[in-house]
């Protein structure tokens, strides 16, 4: 289910490195407790983010989640796909959903992460 | 029913309180009355006030007539005691009303939408100089002190404690309109929101274009402040104001000492997800028919809660619908015909008296006194059944010796006549 | 089975855009009895707009036909039982509907001079008179236009007062099972929020509390009896706490209904609170408003509160201006009247005995409901009840809807937040055995279903106008307005 070449964070978020760039997404759990995506609030490009701050949002109908980057550094991308198609989110979380592309400002952040099976424990334990 | 609770009697229902929350004593209110002698309390209360046909008082509160089928449509039981539309499925009378009113403002402000409806005019401007803040980032306000003064007062209990910087720019002593000048000078990078009002307090209409210019060119929004609504069936509206926050009482809505009114808050596309209050919109159901509910839901209190647009939870949804009703009645043509008439009866009463200012006016001037004082002039109206204009210098110190005269549809040649009498004019 | 259904017609009605015809009016207004002005004269052509565009044009029959249909498609209280929790649906009194429209309060302008308004001012003394009495406060305002307008009164009150006594604080305290104004309003005011967790009996958690408040800590916004229905047994306690602190407490009073006539904020430490007039003291609530929401004080914040002040001289009444201390106004004029006349007369329809008798009949007929139905659904907590019941179960949503095919507007769907698939149901004193009879049958009778035929339960309603309306795509693309053909 969750890919295993990624990285994961409590608050439901993935990350792909890719030589100095992060790419950050949410995770299968995550748009499943959300419900189908209406909206989704990026940051520009060029914002200056650190580790665990909010750096966006994630809505749906009844729901607001906030977006913590699991990895610090400069935004350098955002989905062009999520303004008009935020459904994307649900139905392909880790491929085309992905939402922000980050300019890694200390690549050894990353690996310090939850593995996939690390993420599946917990949120096999976490409660409903 | 007790019995299948499975207790004795009422008092045990809340013999579960601590002693010391309990009111055993009997509240100090009468007992209850019968439905007649209500009737007659209010009734008797109503007497005590002056209640005439001839009012010339306007100043944000107009005296216009309500046509019939406002309040036919709206005691109807299923608008009147029905709850907010949250069951789409059970509310599309509420929703499909609401959608055609933020319709109908948009078609009359030249926004690109509008909520469905704020408490009332003076708390839509506050609201709108925090959407403005929201969305540039900034934290100056400046206001035009030609808005209402209990607008501006509203304005300055919702920002005093926040160390918002709101600062008055003045109006020009003949035209009575924004001094350009002034308000150059209250803009800085710092702000905003530039807010004014056409027709403005004095009953000026303003340039509004020529402001707008000025506004946008330090990075500021405008917001565009309306409290007489009948003006937008006639006036070019403020299409380009980025933030529209008027009053919508003279929309068959009673005078009703003060409230309950309906507020809109309206704003170009971009915007909308700043805007607070409800919003209605159009969708499906399953079977592919036309359906309407509440949506964007996420900017409000009951999802965001702390980080919401705003606290508020209400429209003003039965005082909008009386609105909607008002302008389904009047439609385009009744609309600019009502205006027209408001138009030609204050012109006939302002070309009797010595005005003020000579900047254009809609349905509202200001009169300066002559050889009588305000007081003898509206003590000799009283006398013939008349509510005369309001003094100014209540608001306006600089002002004393002029009155805020209103005329509107309902005021008649003969009263019109009167009034310039007891000027002495 | 089924035992009550009703029908709803299912034609398409167009808006009033769509059958719109150019020429076609609905009003006529008088001829001028003064000159006509032209416009572009008068004003300058920049100034005059050419044409509303797309406004639409109908006739006088067009539109009561429009609204009357547009009607038939509301559930409302002069319908059937509502038992929305903590929203207090109890029947509008049609008399109070009379008097708001009294020609002598209809018409009255705010502006007029206090000399010719005694009525109005003397029915606004009287309000605070009864609501001070109901409350055990010492002073009230009338003002604020709805319950959070009355929140936000509230907080800034509680920042003057703490203000003038040198420090107003950065924090408010918030229960996590408050009505999502509380936190919103605490914002507004400028204040930070802390989050409180409810205890496992989804109460006040005291000793929790005395940990939290110290001196940066301005106030808690308590609901009581709180969203759960269940009275906060150591509110006095609480109250205590907060004050030995220098803090201040204030009560959301959305659930007054519980409290009316028989337990009296004031009188045991509560400092302020408001009052919603379209729950407790049945103003309607016209499908969203208008509401009121009166803020009730204890002497110590009576100089701060909004101006005007209502002031007794031997001429009568009047408007007082000069109060220094002031928070200012939160709104023009002086609230919204004609809701206060309408609670006004609510209340001296019951008197004091009749008040009193409505909370319990609202505690009677909560509990006997909650009784009904334990058996079937799964009490969210086992305190006992007030005027509402929380039952908890992860289908409340569809629950809900299949309840709308029974004749019945859904309760309170998933809040407060603290308990898992809420469902909050407050019937009020409205409701005779007999109603609430049939709405225990219904919601037994979906019980069965969610066991028996799930399915039939999940896709429900069947029987409204509309289909389930998807609300997912009203938000992914927002239509906000007509757009035209």
């Amino acid at each position: 289910m969750d890919p295993e070449n990624l990285r994961y964070t409590k608050e439901h978020e993935w990350v792909r490195v890719e030589g100095d760039i992060g790419i950050i997404g949410i995770t299968f759990h995550a748009q499943k407790e959300l419900g189908d995506i209406v909206y989704v609030d990026l940051p520009k490009v060029g914002t200056s983010t650190q580790q665990g701050k909010t750096v966006g949002s994630v809505e749906s109908v009844k729901a607001v989640s906030d977006l913590f980057t699991p990895v610090s550094g400069e935004v350098v991308e955002v989905n062009p796909l999520l303004a008009e198609s935020p459904e994307i989110l649900n139905t392909d979380p880790y491929g085309s959903g992905w939402l922000v592309k980050i300019k890694l400002s200390d690549p050894g952040e990353a690996g310090k992460l939850l593995t996939a099976a690390e993420y599946q424990a917990y949120t096999g334990t976490e409660s409903p | 029913m007790l019995d299948t609770i499975g207790v004795p009697a009422l008092e045990d229902l809340y013999a579960h309180l601590p002693a010391s929350v309990r009111f055993e004593e009997l509240l100090n209110i009468a007992p209850g009355k019968s439905e007649y002698e209500i009737i007659d309390y209010f009734r008797a209360r109503g007497s005590e006030n002056l209640q005439t046909r001839a009012n010339f008082l306007g100043a944000g509160v107009y005296h216009h007539y309500r046509p019939v089928l406002v309040d036919t449509v709206v005691s109807r039981g299923e608008f009147l005691t029905s709850y907010t539309p949250y069951q789409a499925e059970i509310s599309q009378g509420t929703l499909t009303a609401i959608f055609e009113f933020q319709t109908m403002i948009c078609q009359l402000t030249g926004m690109d939408v509008a909520n469905a409806s704020m408490y009332d005019g003076s708390t839509a401007v506050p609201e709108a100089a925090m959407m403005a803040m929201r969305i540039t980032g900034r934290s100056g306000i400046a206001v035009a002190r030609t808005v209402h003064p209990e607008y501006r007062e509203v304005l300055g209990t919702y920002t005093r404690h926040q160390g918002i910087a709101v600062s008055e720019f003045e109006y020009d002593a003949q035209s009575g309109q924004v001094d350009l000048e002034s308000l150059d000078q209250a803009l800085n990078e710092n702000t905003a929101a530039v807010i004014i009002q056409s027709p403005n307090f004095f009953g000026i209409v303003e340039n509004t274009r020529q402001i707008a210019d000025i506004v946008h060119a330090k990075g500021a929004l405008l917001v565009f402040v309306f409290s007489e609504a009948v003006s937008l069936g006639l006036l070019d509206p403020p299409r380009d104001a980025d933030i529209v926050a008027g009053e919508l009482q003279s929309f068959a809505i009673a005078p009703s000492y003060g409230g309950p009114f309906a507020g809109v808050l309206a704003s170009k596309e971009q915007y909308v997800r700043q805007l607070p209050g409800r919003l209605v919109g159009e969708t499906k159901d399953a079977n592919g028919n036309r359906a309407f509910c509440l949506t964007l839901a996420t900017r409000e209190q009951h999802i965001r809660r702390e980080k919401a647009t705003s606290n508020i939870c209400t429209n003003q949804a039965l005082i909008a619908l009386m609105a909607t009703v008002f302008m389904a009645v009047y439609g385009k043509q009744g609309l600019r015909e009502l205006a027209e008439q408001n138009l030609a009866k204050s012109h006939y009463l302002g070309e009797r008296l010595w005005r003020r200012f000579n900047g254009p006016y809609f349905n509202e001037f200001v009169a300066v006194t002559g050889p009588r004082s305000v007081e003898e002039i509206n003590g000799r109206l009283q006398d013939l059944q008349i509510v005369g204009g309001l003094s100014l210098d209540r608001f306006y110190p600089e002002l004393g010796g002029t009155v805020l005269l209103c005329c509107t549809e309902m005021s008649r040649r003969a009263d019109m006549n009167a009034v310039a009498e007891a000027f002495g004019a | 089975m089924i035992k009550k259904v009703r029908q709803h017609p299912s034609q398409n009605e167009a808006l009033l855009f769509e059958m719109s015809s150019p020429g076609k009016v609905g009003y006529q207004l008088p001829a001028l009895d003064v000159p006509a002005v032209d416009p572009v004269e008068a004003l300058g052509a920049e100034h005059v707009r050419a044409d509303i565009e797309n406004f639409p044009e109908v006739s006088e029959v067009d539109v009561i036909r429009h609204f009357t249909r547009l009607s038939t498609w509301n559930y409302a209280i002069d319908l059937g039982l509502y038992p929305l929790g903590s929203c207090t649906m109890k029947y509008n009194p049609r008399v109070n509907e009379a008097v708001a429209r009294t020609d002598g309060l209809m018409w009255i302008h705010p502006y007029q001079a206090d000399a010719l308004s005694q009525g109005a001012l003397a029915i606004l003394a009287e309000l605070e008179r009864v609501l001070i009495e109901i409350t055990g406060m010492d002073a009230v305002t009338l003002q604020p236009a709805a319950g959070a307008h009355g929140e936000l009164t509230g907080i800034l009150l509680v920042r003057a007062v703490l203000e003038a006594q040198g420090n107003p604080r950065r924090k408010v305290i918030v229960p996590d099972s408050a009505h999502g104004t509380n936190p919103a309003t605490v914002r507004m005011a400028g204040y930070e929020v802390v989050h409180a967790a409810s205890n496992d009996r989804g109460m006040l958690d005291v000793e929790a509390l005395e940990r939290m408040v110290d001196e940066d800590v301005a106030a808690i916004m308590i609901t009581n009896p709180n969203t759960l229905g269940v009275f906060e047994e150591n509110i006095a306690r609480v109250a205590e706490i907060f004050h030995a602190r220098g803090a201040l407490v204030y009560m959301d009073g959305a659930n007054m209904n519980a409290l009316a006539g028989i337990s009296r904020p004031g009188d045991y430490g509560i400092d302020l609170m408001h009052l919603n007039l379209h729950k407790t003291f049945s103003t309607p609530h016209g499908g969203g408003g208008p509401g009121s929401g009166p803020v009730a004080v204890k002497k110590q914040f009576e100089p701060f509160l909004p101006l005007p002040r209502l002031r007794r001289a031997t001429s009568g009444w009047s408007w007082d201006h000069d109060r220094p201390k002031s928070i200012g106004r939160v709104r023009a004029f002086y609230g919204n009247f004609g809701v206060l006349v309408r609670a006004l007369a609510y209340i001296m329809a019951h008197g004091g005995d009749g008040l009193k008798r409505s909370t319990q009949d609202a505690l009677l007929n909560a509990n006997y409901l909650r009784k009904l139905l334990e058996p079937y659904y799964k009490i969210a907590y086992h305190a006992p009840s007030m005027h509402e019941c929380v039952f908890s179960n992860p289908s409340t949503g569809a629950i809900a809807k299949r309840l709308i095919d029974y004749g019945f507007h859904p309760y309170t769907v998933s809040f407060p937040l603290i308990v898992h698939g809420a469902m909050m149901i407050e019937p009020t004193e409205t409701e005779s055995k007999q109603e609430l009879d049939l709405f225990a049958d219904a919601l037994i009778s979906i019980a069965k279903e969610c066991e028996e035929n799930p399915d039939l339960v999940l896709k429900a309603p069947y029987s409204t106008r509309t289909a389930k309306v998807d609300e997912v795509a009203a938000a992914r693309k927002p239509i906000l307005k007509w757009h035209g053909l």
